[in-house]
C-alpha cells in the first residue's frame, strides 16, 4: 500500500547559502493512513523545521528545501511531491489536506476577532460556506473538540478563554476541513499537566473518530508513549533512530535514545525520590524558613476612584517550614498561587497577612538570607552587563565593596557551577540557556544565602540540560547546606529534587508531606488528578479520561474569609486537607 | 568602533555618515572663523556678485561672502541644534525614567504635561516660548529643547516600563539593589540604543526648527549668520540673485537628509532583530 506521506532524504537549509547552513540533513520516513509518528528531539535538533517543511511554512521563515522529496498521497489517490509545489498549490493543500497546530495557542489566534469568526474563516476558504452555514459548521467544530456551550463561546474573543480552551479552538480550526494529516508542533508544552492530559485525550479520540494520520513533535519522550505508533528521534538535524514505539522504548539502539530514556528525568510515581536528607536527622534544628498563615490578596477595583469591590485571593493561608539542607517542592497549576508564594517570601509581592521567620546561616551571616533563581535564564540577566558586573551586583546592593576577595569568590563560584573561569568579562548572550541558568545560580549564591527559591528554575531548559542543572543543585545543596523552595509544575523534575512536596490548589495547600509518600500514595482528589495526568513511559497507549473541570475562580467578595482548614494525617509526615 | 564599522557597512549609513561628517567639519571651521572671507565683513564693491573663483557662492546685498556666511551659519545652526537636543535628551530621559519608575501619580502627571506640549505643533510652541522670553541664541536653544522633550520622554518611558517588568529587575530587587542602581544599570543602559537613534533624528528636526525660527526673525539675530536668516534675507532677491536662496536651501536639505539616513542606519545597526548575521 502507498503511504500517505513518504519523505526521503529531506534537507532544509537557512540563510543566503542554504546548502552550507543545513538544519535538517537527510530525513526519511513513511507515514501510513491513520498512523501517528512522534518526532522527538531537543531544541535545535531540527524537529520543528522538519514539520514546517512538510506544509512548506518553512518558506516564510527563511528556510529553503535543498534536497529530497516528500510525496503526499492526495485525496484522489494521485501522488504529489510537496518539495516541488508552488505557493498557490500549497495554499490549497494547507488546511484542506494538512492541518497544523502550534505550541502557543495564545499567540496563534488573532486577539481582536471572535473565535467563531476565526473558525468560520477556515470553512469559508476551503469549503465555500457562508453566513449561517459557516456559523453552524463552526459550532459543530467546537462541539467536536468538546468545548461545552459551543454556541455561546463562538462569540468569545481569545482573551476570554484559558490556554487549554484556546488549544482546543486551534485544533477545531486545524480539523475544520477534515485533513488527512495533522501536524502537531509541541501542542501541549505551554499548558499545565492536567490540561495537557486533556488535550492528549482529545487528540487520541479525534484520531480514532476521523482516522487521520498525525505527526506529533515533542521534546518529552514520556508524552510519546501515550499516543505514538512510530517514533523518530532527532539530533543535530538527523534521525538517529526510528522504529515502532515499543521496540524503541524497550530496546533503544542509539546511545542518544538511551540517554533520553535513562538520564533525563521521567516520572516514576515516587520511586525515584531522594534518599538523603531525612527530616528526623535535622530534629531539634531551627527551620531555615518558617511561613505562617501567608495571605496575599489583590484588591479588585472597577476604577481608580471606587472602593475595592472584592479581592483576588492569590494565596489564602499557607503554612510550611523548611529545614536547612531540605528541598520543599511546591507543585500546582498555573494560577494556583505557587509563584505568588515565592514572591511574597522574597518581598517582591507584599503579603496581606502572615509572618515569615528566616533563620540565617550561623556560620556566615548574610544580609539577604533568601535568594531566588528565576524561570527564564534569558530574561533574568541584563544583556548589557558583563558577567563580572552581574555577579558584583548583589555585593554592591548589600553595601559591600568589589575587591580582590570578591573577585576570587566570583571565580571560584563560577568554577563551582561549571563555567569557565574566563567568563567574567563576557556578556550573557555568549552563553547557552543552561549556562545562563548556572550563572543565575552563581549570582544567587554570591550572598551566601540560607534559602534559595527556585521558581521553575529548570522548566525553560532542554531535558538533558535539565538533568545536569538538577545534579548541580543537589551537589550545591549538600555542600552549602542550602534549603530549597522549589516551585514547579513538572512532577518528573520535582521527584528528583524534593524531600518534601506541598501541593497547592487555588491558593491553598491541599496536601503536604514526604515526597515518596505524596507521589506514590496521593490522598487528596486534586493530587490524584495531578499525578494521573503526568505522562510516563510505562503507560503506553493508555486512554486518558476527558475531564473539563476548571479551577474555581479566585475572586472573592470583600471581606470573605475561607473556612479554617481541617487536616488529616496519613502515616509519618503526610498531611491532607479534608475535602468538602 | 564596532558600531562605526557597522554603519559604514550599511548602505544609507555610509552616505548619511559622510554627509554628517562633512557638515561637522564645516561647522567647526565656521565657528573657529576659518572661512574663506570674514562672514560679517561687507565688501561693498562686490555687492550681489554671482558665484565666481573669488566668491564661490557669490555675495549678498551687503557684499558679504555667501560661502563664508554659510559655514558660519552651519556652525551657528549646529550649535543650537546640539545644545537643544542635549537639553531635550537630558530632560526627556530624566522625566521618562521618573514616570516609568515612580509610576502611578507621577506617571500620570508627567505624561499629561508631555501630552499638552505635544498637542502644539513644534514651531508654534517654539515661537510662543521665544516671543515670551525674547529672541536670541540661548532662548532658541531652550525653546527647541522644551519642544522636543516630550518626544524623548515617550521614547524613554515605554521601553523603561517594559524593562521594569523584566526578571533581571525582579532579581535586582531580591538582593536589595538601590533604586538608583536599578534605574541606571538595568534601565538606562538598555535604553542607550533607542536613545542614540532618537538623538540623530531629533538633530534633523532641531536644525529645521532653528532655521524656521531664524527665518521668522526670532532665532539668531543679524549680523550673525544662520541658515534660516540667510533664507529670509534672500526672499526679495530671489529673481536677481538666486544663489542667495539656493545654497542655504540646499545646505538645510542635505543636512537633514544626512541625519535621517544616519538615524535609519543606527536603528538597523543597534537593533539586534534586524542585525544581519555576519556573512
Amino acid at each position: 500500500m502507498i503511504p500517505l506521506l513518504s519523505v526521503s532524504g529531506l534537507r532544509v537549509g537557512f540563510g543566503r547559502d542554504p546548502r552550507a547552513n543545513e538544519v535538517v540533513r537527510g530525513i526519511s520516513f513513511d507515514l501510513a493512513d491513520g498512523e501517528t509518528l512522534a518526532i522527538v528531539g531537543e531544541s535545535g535538533s531540527g524537529k520543528s523545521v522538519t514539520a514546517l517543511s512538510i506544509n512548506r511554512l518553512i518558506d516564510f521563515s527563511g528556510g529553503r528545501i535543498t534536497g529530497g522529496s516528500m510525496k503526499l498521497k492526495r485525496a484522489d489517490g494521485s501522488l504529489f511531491d510537496l518539495t516541488k509545489a508552488s505557493e498557490p498549490q500549497m495554499t490549497g493543500i494547507r488546511g484542506a489536506e494538512i492541518g497544523m497546530i502550534f505550541q502557543e495557542p495564545m499567540t496563534s489566534l488573532n486577539p481582536v476577532l471572535t473565535i467563531g469568526a476565526q473558525i468560520e474563516e477556515s470553512f469559508r476558504l476551503h469549503r465555500g460556506l457562508t453566513g449561517r452555514q459557516a456559523t453552524s459548521a463552526a459550532k459543530d467544530a467546537l462541539d467536536r473538540v468538546r468545548i461545552p456551550d459551543a454556541a455561546r463561546r463562538l462569540k468569545y474573543t481569545p482573551n476570554q478563554l484559558s490556554g487549554g480552551m484556546l488549544q482546543r479552538v486551534m485544533i477545531a480550526i486545524a480539523l475544520a476541513c477534515n485533513p488527512r494529516l495533522l501536524i502537531a508542533d509541541e501542542p501541549t508544552t505551554a499548558l499545565d499537566v492536567t490540561v495537557q492530559a486533556q488535550i492528549m485525550a482529545l487528540l487520541g479520540e479525534l484520531k480514532r473518530e476521523t482516522g487521520m494520520s498525525v505527526i506529533f513533535i515533542t521534546h518529552d519522550i514520556g508524552l510519546v508513549a501515550g499516543i505514538a505508533d512510530k517514533v523518530m528521534v532527532m539530533q543535530n538535524g538527523q534521525a538517529v533512530e526510528q522504529g515502532e514505539l515499543n521496540q524503541l522504548l524497550d530496546r533503544p539502539g542509539h546511545p542518544y535514545t538511551r540517554h533520553l530514556l535513562r538520564d533525563v528525568p521521567h516520572f516514576a510515581n515516587g520511586r525515584a525520590t531522594r534518599a538523603d536528607g531525612k527530616r528526623d536527622e535535622n530534629a531539634g534544628m531551627n527551620p531555615a524558613l518558617k511561613v505562617d498563615g501567608l495571605v496575599v490578596r489583590f484588591p479588585l477595583k472597577s476604577n481608580v476612584f471606587s472602593r475595592a469591590t472584592g479581592a483576588v485571593h492569590a494565596v489564602d493561608g499557607i503554612d510550611f517550614d523548611l529545614m536547612p539542607g531540605e528541598t520543599l517542592a511546591i507543585v500546582g497549576e498555573s494560577g494556583s498561587g505557587k509563584s505568588t508564594t515565592a514572591k511574597a517570601v522574597l518581598g517582591l509581592v507584599r503579603s496581606t497577612r502572615g509572618s515569615f521567620s528566616i533563620e540565617t546561616n550561623s556560620a556566615a551571616r548574610s544580609a539577604r538570607p533568601v535568594q531566588m533563581v528565576f524561570q527564564n535564564p534569558y530574561a533574568s540577566l541584563n544583556p548589557r552587563l558583563t558577567i563580572e558586573s552581574i555577579l558584583a551586583e548583589p555585593v554592591i546592593a548589600t553595601g559591600g565593596r568589589v575587591d580582590a576577595g570578591t573577585k576570587a569568590a566570583m571565580a571560584s563560584l563560577l568554577e563551582r557551577v561549571g563555567l569557565p573561569a574566563n567568563s567574567l568579562q563576557r556578556y550573557p548572550h555568549e552563553f547557552s540557556g543552561g549556562q545562563r541558568q548556572r550563572l543565575c545560580i552563581a549570582r544567587a549564591l554570591m550572598l551566601n544565602p540560607s534559602v534559595v527559591v527556585l521558581d521553575e528554575a529548570v522548566s525553560a531548559l532542554d531535558v538533558s540540560v535539565q538533568a545536569k542543572v538538577l545534579e548541580l543543585l543537589v551537589d550545591l545543596q549538600r555542600e552549602f547546606g542550602l534549603a530549597y523552595l522549589f516551585i514547579s509544575h513538572d512532577m518528573a523534575v520535582v521527584e528528583r529534587i524534593a524531600h518534601r512536596i506541598a501541593v497547592i490548589y487555588a491558593g491553598q495547600i491541599v496536601e503536604i508531606g514526604k515526597a515518596a509518600s505524596v507521589l506514590s500514595q496521593p490522598r487528596h482528589s486534586y493530587t490524584k488528578k495531578l499525578i494521573a495526568a503526568v505522562p510516563t513511559i510505562d503507560r503506553r497507549r493508555e486512554r486518558f479520561e476527558l475531564d473539563t473541570r476548571q479551577m474555581p475562580s479566585l475572586v472573592r467578595p470583600q471581606g470573605f474569609e475561607p473556612a479554617p482548614a481541617r487536616w488529616e494525617a496519613f502515616g509519618e509526615d503526610h498531611m491532607v486537607r479534608v475535602e468538602g | 568602533m564596532r558600531i562605526l564599522r557597522a554603519i559604514f557597512g550599511h548602505g544609507s549609513g555610509r552616505i548619511g555618515g559622510c554627509i554628517v561628517a562633512v557638515y561637522l567639519l564645516l561647522a567647526i571651521l565656521g565657528l573657529l572663523g576659518l572661512t574663506p572671507h570674514n562672514p560679517i565683513t561687507q565688501y561693498r564693491i562686490d555687492r550681489l556678485h554671482a558665484p565666481s573663483a573669488a566668491y564661490w557662492m557669490g555675495t549678498d546685498l551687503f557684499g558679504r561672502d555667501v560661502a563664508s556666511r554659510l559655514m558660519a551659519g552651519i556652525g551657528q545652526s549646529f550649535t543650537v541644534a546640539f545644545f537643544s537636543v542635549a537639553f531635550a535628551t537630558l530632560a526627556g530621559t530624566v522625566l521618562g525614567l521618573a514616570a516609568a519608575w515612580l509610576g502611578r501619580r507621577w506617571d500620570g502627571v508627567v505624561m499629561r504635561i508631555m501630552d499638552v506640549l505635544l498637542a502644539f505643533p513644534a514651531i508654534l510652541l517654539a515661537l510662543l516660548i521665544v516671543t515670551v522670553a525674547g529672541p536670541g541664541t540661548w532662548t532658541s536653544v531652550i525653546a527647541i529643547g522644551i519642544v522636543y522633550t516630550p518626544i524623548f520622554t515617550r521614547v524613554v518611558r515605554g521601553p523603561a516600563l517594559s524593562l521594569k517588568a523584566r526578571e533581571f529587575v525582579d532579581a535586582a530587587r531580591t538582593f536589595g539593589s538601590s533604586s538608583s542602581y536599578i534605574v541606571t544599570r538595568h534601565l538606562l543602559l538598555n535604553l542607550v540604543a533607542p536613545l542614540t537613534v532618537q538623538v540623530t533624528l531629533a538633530l534633523a528636526w532641531a536644525l529645521l526648527t532653528e532655521a524656521g525660527l531664524s527665518f521668522l526673525g526670532l532665532g539668531t539675530q543679524p549680523p550673525a549668520a544662520s541658515l534660516g536668516l540667510m533664507l529670509s534675507d534672500s526672499r526679495n532677491l530671489m529673481e536677481t540673485a538666486p544663489w542667495l536662496m539656493i545654497f542655504p536651501g540646499l545646505a538645510i536639505m542635505i543636512s537633514i537628509l544626512g541625519f535621517n539616513l544616519l538615524g535609519d542606519a543606527l536603528r538597523d545597526v543597534l537593533d539586534p532583530k534586524t542585525r544581519r548575521a555576519p556573512a
